[in-house]
């Protein structure tokens, strides 16, 4: 059973035709990474899986749900996490904050209950923010927990970006160029944490440009080129096929 | 065609250009620094009463006029220089906050200045009105309709012929790219307040003999004029234009046919309803927003 | 929060006469309304320039109510509290959809509709001349003097003031706030932007409402000039001028802003010069603010 399944997705804006016919079957606990040149329609495509543009054509399964056309709050619901190419944090917030605002599905909180403050929402409130602060220890932001969010350098940013997304408890998380502009170090701690949250049984798709770290943690390749998907198959077989070669790795994968 | 829907269209067609004239000043000042001017309004009663003055002074009705445009410019460059420049970087409501005070100081300014009494301005070639199919049109709507078309055009031939006008839009569009080509923002904010002081000035001086002016007749054509590009998408110049048309037209009709209490309610009520189904305006762009 | 409840309480103390006691209720209800709003302004980041038209529903609502049927002013407070949210909830769903300057459009074409039909309807409103409020009374009892309604418009403000920072740290306030930051990444973590917008703009539509349903009562009389345009951007000052996302900043913008156009009238004919004047210099040199730039130096100097 797939935990995420997309049909024939097409997006057009206006008469460009950024994303055209790609389909794509996530399992449980494995990292199917998206690879193309810039401009492909891997965000594009990833917009598309959490519901933030509705399709052209096409549909999005979550399980047996189909959610084609539902806003993306919907999408959440049905476990499907992403974070973005440039990081969406709430700077309006502390660090924490941002994290504890990723369990809003999980809090259960009338208007009433938020206005007046009784003795048990106290405490559940501190049970989120507890909750919170381990998540952000997990992706190794505990030197940031009182930090606003805006103090935290890009790095951090990013990982506190997946630590917000995994609040939600997602089924599926769309990562978004997760380790561009960072260090190698910053990339190796990034690679592991993908790891660990696929061996948590999350799936995981993964947009990104680090070819190694591509290689490395992925079940399954797809490529896309002009919107088109090119290539699907394994690290391996992608990295043999004689098109993905010529249109996207070119001389330099052939040299590796 | 009716004599009163005629007489309705030709009321609404004066009010329409005026209104455009005043949202052409809200749209150029938010091409060039997203700051939507609540002080807008004030450049219009600056043009009214600034040429009710110097005309108190001697001076004939084009001097008067002239002069009263140049004062509505400097007023505008003061207020980009003093007050919008050197809170760029500011919040949307925070510029919003600073250009109504700058709109209250002026008020008060102006009372200090002239006072607190209704003037009239007089009809720039006479009051007969003139006759047209069973409608009446007095001479200073012809002014009206006459001068905003020419400023239309000037502005349009400015903008998309001319190397300085196609700058300033430039800086709308990418102030990066607009740094690195070497026009100075600066400069394009300044321009841009200038300009729209002067138009909204010269809405000032052709509506006064209409409406009358006094030191807080901007309020509710500063609004309107607000209204009016926003109808036609804000940033838009042809927006401002439609808008602006599209607007004194509902209050005209509204006024004729169904009743002049109500009239702003209705073109305010139609407002509303297209910026539901169009929610950038009838000409404004609708780009999805990127992540 | 202590601190403000102590300082409403110990405040008398220096008033030393009526209308002391009379602007510190206004600067009271008119906090109450800034609370509210800020709500919608500082946390949610939306913005509204028709907020006097919520007061004036409330204000009339109670006025016409009360004056015109009859009713109990217990019961024509919550009816007219009840109207203005469901107009706020009708009217909010399609507008907050618009974004920036097409809100701040929507919601002042909003705000106008309403105070041109509340000067218009002058059978049940009396137009531009206003009408009598009956004063406030519950349980057979009258509520007048000065001091008492004082008391009643300090607790309210604390109350407000309570539910507001309640609200805040709640995950519905963190919503509100979320959104605030990045509507997509809001989205992305399962918050309905649509949903907690309306909520935020009905709460600030009630607060208003209630506020103007007071200022009627207590002033015994209530004219279209408390609905304008004018009174709109006033409200929304209040909130930008104490600190945008911070409660006391509402609550001290309204203070100033109620209170200094009081002091100003020394000035006479350069009152709104001043006034103008004090606005801008606030806003260019304290963009963010008066209490958070206040705070944020103290921190500083702190350090
Ligand atoms: N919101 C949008 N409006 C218009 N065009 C867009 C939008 N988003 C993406 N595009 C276009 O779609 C194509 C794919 O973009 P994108 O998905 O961002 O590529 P990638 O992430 O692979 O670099 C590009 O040509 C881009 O210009
Ligand atoms: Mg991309």
């Amino acid at each position: 059973m797939s935990v995420l399944r997309a049909e024939g997705m097409c997006k057009r804006f206006g008469g460009v035709s950024a994303l055209d016919g790609v389909s794509l079957s996530l399992a449980a606990g494995t990292v199917h990474s998206v690879i193309g040149p810039n401009g492909a329609g891997k965000t594009t495509f990833l917009n598309l899986l959490c519901g933030i543009y509705a399709p052209s054509a096409g549909r999005v399964f979550a399980g047996e749900r189909e959610l084609t056309g539902a806003p993306a709050h919907a999408f959440a619901r049905a476990g499907i996490g992403r974070t973005f190419q440039t990081p969406q944090i709430f700077l309006n917030m502390g660090a924490l904050e941002n994290v504890m605002a990723g369990r809003h599905l999980h809090e259960r909180c009338g208007l009433a209950a938020a206005l007046l403050c009784p003795p048990w929402r106290a405490r559940a409130e501190r049970d989120c923010r507890e909750q919170a602060a381990q998540l952000m220890r997990e992706v190794d932001l505990g030197q940031w927990l009182h930090a606003e969010a805006g103090a935290l350098p890009y790095g951090a940013l990013k990982r506190l970006e997946i630590a917000r997304a995994l609040a939600a408890q997602p089924e599926a998380l769309l990562l978004d160029e997760p380790a561009a502009g960072l260090n190698a170090r910053e990339t190796h701690e990034i690679d592991e944490l993908i790891r660990r949250i696929a061996a948590r049984g999350i799936a995981v798709v993964l947009v990104e440009h680090n070819m190694r770290l591509v290689m490395g943690v992925s079940d399954r390749v797809l490529v896309l080129d002009y919107g088109r998907a090119l290539a699907e198959g394994s690290a391996e077989e992608v990295r043999r096929d004689p098109r993905v070669i010529e249109a996207y790795l070119g001389a330099e994968a052939l040299a590796a | 065609m009716s004599a009163a829907l005629l007489q309705y269209l030709l009321a609404g067609l004066t009010l329409g250009a005026i209104y455009a004239l005043v949202a052409l000043g809200f749209s150029i000042i938010y091409n060039a620094s997203h700051v939507i001017n609540f002080a807008q309004g004030e450049f219009v009663m600056i043009g009214g009463m600034a040429t009710v003055s110097f005309l108190g002074a001697g001076l004939p009705l084009a001097v008067a006029a002239a002069l009263a445009v140049v004062v509505a410019t400097l007023v505008g460059l003061a207020l980009a220089k003093f007050a919008v420049e050197p809170a760029r970087g500011a919040s949307v409501v925070t510029l919003i906050i600073i250009t109504i005070g700058a709109s209250i100081l002026l008020r008060g300014l102006a009372t200090l200045v002239w006072d607190k009494k209704i003037h009239a301005l007089p009809a720039f070639t006479g009051e007969d009105p003139i006759a047209i199919a069973g409608a009446t049109i007095v001479p200073q709507s012809l002014w009206v309709i006459a001068a905003a078309s020419a400023v239309f055009a000037i502005l349009w031939w400015f903008f998309n012929r001319t190397l300085a006008g196609k700058a300033m839009l430039a800086t709308s569009h990418n102030r990066l790219a607009a740094q690195l080509s070497g026009i100075g923002v600066r400069r394009v904010l300044l321009a841009s307040f200038g300009m729209s002081a002067a138009l909204g000035a010269l809405a000032g001086i052709l509506i006064a003999p209409i409406t009358f002016t006094s030191w807080d007749a901007g309020v509710m054509l500063g609004l309107k004029g607000f209204a009016a590009a926003m109808l036609g998408g804000i940033g838009s110049g042809p927006g401002a234009v439609l808008g602006g048309l599209a607007l004194g037209l509902a209050e005209s009709l509204a006024a004729g046919y169904v009743s002049s209490a109500y009239k702003d309610v209705i073109a305010f009520a139609i407002l509303l309803a297209v910026l539901v189904f169009m929610p950038g305006g009838l000409l404004g762009a609708r780009a999805a927003e990127r992540v | 929060m202590l601190a403000l409840a102590a300082a409403l309480a110990l405040l008398p103390l220096v008033f030393a006469n009526n209308y002391h006691y009379e602007v510190a209720i206004l600067v009271g209800l008119n906090a109450i309304i800034a609370v509210g709003l800020n709500l919608l302004i500082g946390y949610a980041g939306q913005i509204s320039l028709g907020h006097a038209g919520f007061f004036g529903v409330g204000a009339y609502g109670s006025a016409i109510l009360s004056a015109r049927y009859g009713w109990p002013q217990l019961a024509a407070l919550a009816a007219s509290t009840a109207l203005t949210a469901a107009l706020a909830y009708a009217v909010g769903r399609p507008i907050l959809r618009l974004k920036g300057h097409y809100l701040a459009m929507a919601t002042l074409g909003l705000g106008v509709i309403v105070s041109i039909v509340i000067a218009t309807e002058d059978r049940l409103t009396g137009g531009p001349d206003g009408m009598g409020v009956p004063p406030l009374a519950a349980f057979g009892a009258a509520l007048s003097g000065e001091r008492a309604w004082y008391a009643l418009v300090a607790a309210l403000l604390v109350l407000s003031v309570w539910l507001a920072l309640n609200l805040i740290e709640s995950p519905h306030g963190r919503a509100l706030r979320a959104l605030h930051g990045s509507e997509v990444a809001a989205e992305a973590i399962g918050i309905d932007s649509a949903r907690h917008k309306v909520l935020a703009f009905v709460l600030s539509a009630v607060f208003a409402s209630v506020a103007g349903s007071l200022t009627a009562h207590y002033s015994g009389f209530i004219t279209p000039s408390r609905v304008t345009f004018l009174h709109s951007i006033e409200l929304v000052t209040m909130v930008v001028f104490g600190g945008m996302a911070s409660t006391f900043g509402a609550v001290v913008g309204a203070a100033l802003l109620t209170g200094l156009p009081q002091l100003l009238t020394v000035l006479k004919e350069y009152e709104m010069v001043v006034f103008g004047a004090v606005l801008m210099a606030t806003m260019i040199f304290f963009p963010k603010g008066l209490v958070p730039s206040l705070a944020a130096a103290a921190r500083r100097f702190a350090r």
